[in-house]
């Protein structure tokens, strides 16, 4: 009983403003971890070739002189929503045969705070998260300072978590 | 074929692959979509300093460090292998408002005139990529998600949150680009 209550707190940390936690009860093998590996290469290249990881295509976006990122962006939403729509109409189970779950968010002020911060520094480094990653495997070396410095920012956030208005 | 792909992706073909990914990583093992996780879990696996956001069972979490390797990886294959030779084609107006800064060279996908070893030690430099770097994972943290997390899978799954914390980002990108932006490039 006090393991499940400790895995339940563990749970709900990660979950915490967290996009990503793994709600599979099931124990794999690492090496399971490679499917995910081969979903990052194929969304590295996509990345790449449609210049979704291009400073220039940013800074057309933020400035309305094209159409492409709106483009990228809603229609990759458009195809999430349907998905998703779809696997919660049919129940659509995982490979290894478990329902599909995916958490709600629930609103506070950082989503505002916060997201105008990280538009401030999409804007000047012309890349969110993922295409940061892909940037430094098309050999811009030096944006693994940028990578590494968003790392610290993140660990800045949780160091001034409790003192920060949410 | 290979010629084919060598080509730029138009955006009606990489918009709905990438969304694609929504459901392609909840089928393989019901994760949700989230690239911005990432840092966090490198915090906590790096440096937790007793610090209660990064005290989780990171391990749990790996599959999500295995996905930003992979796309790494998609990023070297796909400038090494899939390239296309010429440089990246600028809307006019942008590349006139550049060419006053200073930027000039549309080869890379990185614009290599500001952005590189060098110009890392100069104020400008220091700007674009450690300080913009530093409000990339602060503010995605704090809003609890990025570009994917929100925009993508939010979105996706139809929550009002992540509504909130895209429009955010647009607002503050656009403040960004328009008004601040200027004034860094011109030091």
């Amino acid at each position: 009983m006090q393991q499940n209550t400790d895995i339940e707190k563990d749970l709900q940390l990660r979950e915490l403003d967290a996009m990503c936690v793994n709600k599979s009860h099931l124990q794999h093998k690492w090496y399971h971890n490679l499917k995910y590996l081969v979903v990052g290469i194929l969304f590295g290249i996509v990345f790449v070739k449609a210049e979704v990881v291009s400073w220039f295509r940013i800074q057309e976006m933020f400035r309305l002189q094209s159409f492409h990122m709106y483009g990228i962006i809603g229609s990759a939403v458009v195809v999430g929503m349907i998905s998703v729509f779809l696997i919660k109409k049919f129940n659509i189970k995982t490979i290894y045969g478990e329902p599909i779950k995916i958490s709600p968010k629930t609103f506070n002020k950082g989503q505002i705070y916060g997201g105008l911060i990280f538009g401030f520094g999409w804007a000047i480094t012309g890349a969110c998260p993922g295409p940061l990653f892909a940037q430094i495997g098309t050999g811009a070396t030096v944006i693994g300072i940028t990578l590494l410095s968003a790392v610290a920012g993140t660990w800045v956030y949780g160091y001034l978590r409790e003192k920060l208005p949410h | 074929m290979i010629e084919f792909i060598k080509q730029p992706w138009a955006w009606y073909v990489a918009g709905p692959l990438i969304g694609l990914t929504v459901p392609a990583l909840l089928i393989i093992g019901n994760k949700s979509f989230g690239i911005s996780s990432s840092l966090r879990h490198v915090c906590a696996s790096c440096m937790p300093a007793n610090i209660p956001f990064f005290k989780y069972d990171w391990k749990k979490e790996v599959w999500n460090l295995f996905f930003v390797f992979g796309i790494f990886l998609g990023g070297a294959i796909a400038i090494n292998l899939l390239s296309n030779p010429n440089p990246i084609e600028v809307n006019p107006k942008l590349a006139a408002e550049l060419a006053g800064y200073g930027i000039t060279n549309f080869n890379n996908l990185v614009p290599e005139d500001i952005i590189n070893w060098q110009s890392l030690f100069t104020l400008k430099g220091f700007l674009l990529m450690v300080v913009g770097g530093f409000l990339v994972g602060f503010g995605t943290r704090y809003a609890g998600g990025c570009t994917s997390g929100h925009a993508i899978m939010g979105l996706s799954n139809l929550q009002l949150p992540s509504l909130i914390a895209t429009i955010s980002f647009m607002i503050g990108g656009f403040i960004m680009a328009n008004l601040i932006l200027p004034f860094i490039l011109s030091l």
